[in-house]
């Protein structure tokens, strides 16, 4: 696809500004060109996070997104939020482990993926928002594996770099749901 | 040419300062631009500069003013409220004739208001937010990559015309990654500094700096040296960009984040087969006067588009010069137009 635009939403603490962030740097990799931008009103403090993540084939404009291609939602509130952002015929990736409810949209595709029970069983909740990206990329293939493996070891601290396997795993599993 | 990062806005500011061979910053922290100094609060000692977290604006701008005192390339950042406390030092230093690098992260007033992007702080910039007949060149980024490009040109143009150069943003443009290039800095140290106050090792006579002249004949003499360095900054320093102008039907003019909106509202306009120009000025000011000179007989009208309550507009205003009308669109405490609200403005005022 030559532009991608995606509404990434959920709790602070789920990941959403870091897998925005691994999404966009991933995307430089693959030299498109990329903005990725936080809340950082005052929402952000125990409430909801999300950020927007462009990335294009042409240079990019705004960064703000009024509407997206694909929602990514980890929790119930983002989905009321952001259901009617989303473009006719674009896509909606849901945690399913924690939104139960089902979008209203009839001219959209709709995934669930119970992403946080299986983190969990995999050991690490934090990565949830691992899998809901693989399930964007075998959706889309905005990013490939490879650039997003280099992506995960540029945006982690060095001392997480040991963690890289499992989250690739975490990926996989995405990619395969 | 270096390879390219995935970086914050802020953070790209800091690293654009110590590139530019800055290794003093002074400053307070406060939403939306505290990862500035975050970022040099780590680097700086590193690289045997000085970090100073303040205990107030009002100090950390008199701070900024004895390091260029001295010569030394000196940053100091904050937001609408902070920079408010700063004026009266900004109005000495510029008195005084000191380079000087000052970032404003706008956020929305008045008093407290919020911490969104705003665009309110532009008379404050570009008209003197201090007292006295001063100037500032005040450059407005419009991408990350720009950011750091301009951050480097603020302390060349510094320490060219010995003036405070600001960097004007706002939220967005701090918080966004983008990716970014960090290209060759040059010009570092080049400027004569030889009025810097730094101890005369009894070879010289004292050099002063001080923005106080007593006597009104000097004083005048003083101001009109001034003046006829701001002539000279009007002439050699103004930056803009024009996108589509050319033909348009309309010409629509944006700073910095409300600049890339324009520009996705100019391809949506392009599907309904309106023309929209932009002229995006780099320098607020120097404003880019001349540009609208050269476009004026071009489109039906002009549009301003602003976050603010209509500020720049007053500057296309004079620089349209009663030629064609000119029209406002603004938002405020931290409203973004849309791309579809600004679209609609541009064919009521066509319909007109």
């Amino acid at each position: 696809m030559a532009d991608q635009q995606i509404i990434m939403a959920g709790f602070g603490g789920q990941g959403i500004l870091s897998a925005g962030r691994i999404l966009a740097y991933a995307g430089m990799l693959e030299n498109k060109n990329v903005s990725w931008l936080p809340s950082y009103g005052p929402e952000m403090r125990g409430g909801t996070a999300n950020c927007n993540v462009i990335i294009s084939d042409e240079v990019i404009g705004s960064p703000i997104l009024n509407t997206a291609t694909t929602l990514i939602v980890m929790n119930g509130p983002s989905l009321d939020k952001f259901e009617n952002a989303v473009e006719s015929g674009g896509i909606i990736i849901k945690d399913s482990s924690l939104v139960q409810r089902t979008p209203e949209r009839k001219d959209v595709e709709v995934y669930g993926v119970p992403a946080t029970e299986t983190a969990f069983n995999m050991g690490n909740p934090a990565f949830a928002n691992i899998i809901l990206l693989g399930k964007l990329i075998a959706l889309t293939n905005i990013v490939s594996k490879e650039n997003f493996e280099v992506a995960l070891k540029k945006t982690l601290p060095s001392k997480k770099h040991s963690l890289i396997p499992v989250e690739m795993k975490a990926l996989e599993f995405g990619m395969q749901y | 040419m270096g390879e390219k990062l995935l970086m914050k806005g802020n953070e790209v500011i800091a690293e654009a300062a110590l590139r530019a061979g800055c290794r003093h910053y002074f400053g307070y922290p406060i939403t939306p631009q505290t990862e500035i100094a975050h970022y040099l609060a780590k680097k700086m000692p590193e690289l045997g500069g000085t970090f100073i977290q303040a205990e107030s604006e009002v100090a950390a701008i008199n701070m900024v003013y004895g390091a260029a005192s001295a010569g030394a390339r000196v940053l100091t950042s904050s937001s609408s409220p902070g920079i408010s406390l700063k004026q009266e030092g900004l109005s000495y230093i510029a008195g005084a004739e000191l380079p000087a690098v000052v970032v404003n992260i706008v956020r929305c007033g008045p008093g407290l208001g919020g911490i969104l992007p705003a665009q309110c702080d532009y008379f404050q910039a570009v008209k003197g937010g201090g007292h006295g007949d001063y100037k500032m060149v005040v450059l407005a980024p419009s991408s990350v990559q720009e950011l750091y490009e301009l951050t480097v040109e603020a302390f060349n143009i510094a320490d060219r015309y010995r003036i405070v150069s600001m960097i004007m943003g706002d939220g967005i443009l701090g918080q966004m990654m983008e990716s970014v290039e960090f290209k060759d800095v040059e010009n570092i140290d080049k400027a004569d500094k030889s009025w810097a106050t730094t101890g005369t090792q009894m070879k010289r006579e004292h050099n002063t700096t001080t923005s106080i002249y007593i006597q009104p004949e000097v004083l005048e003499k003083h101001n009109q040296k001034l003046q006829a360095k701001y002539r000279l900054i009007e002439e050699k320093e103004t930056r803009v960009e024009s996108y589509n102008c050319e033909d348009a039907d309309i010409i629509v003019t944006a700073f910095g984040t409300v600049a890339r909106i324009v520009k996705n509202v100019i391809k949506m306009a392009q599907k309904e087969g309106i023309k929209v120009g932009l002229i995006r000025p780099i320098t607020l000011w120097p404003f880019p006067t001349a540009e609208y000179e050269k476009y004026a007989d071009v489109p039906k009208a002009f549009l301003s588009v602003e976050l603010n309550a209509g500020q720049m507009v007053e500057d296309v205003k004079m620089a349209v010069n009663g030629k064609k009308p000119v029209y406002f669109h603004g938002r405020m405490g931290g409203m973004i137009p849309t791309q579809k609200e600004i679209l609609d403005k541009i064919k009521e005022i066509l319909n007109k």
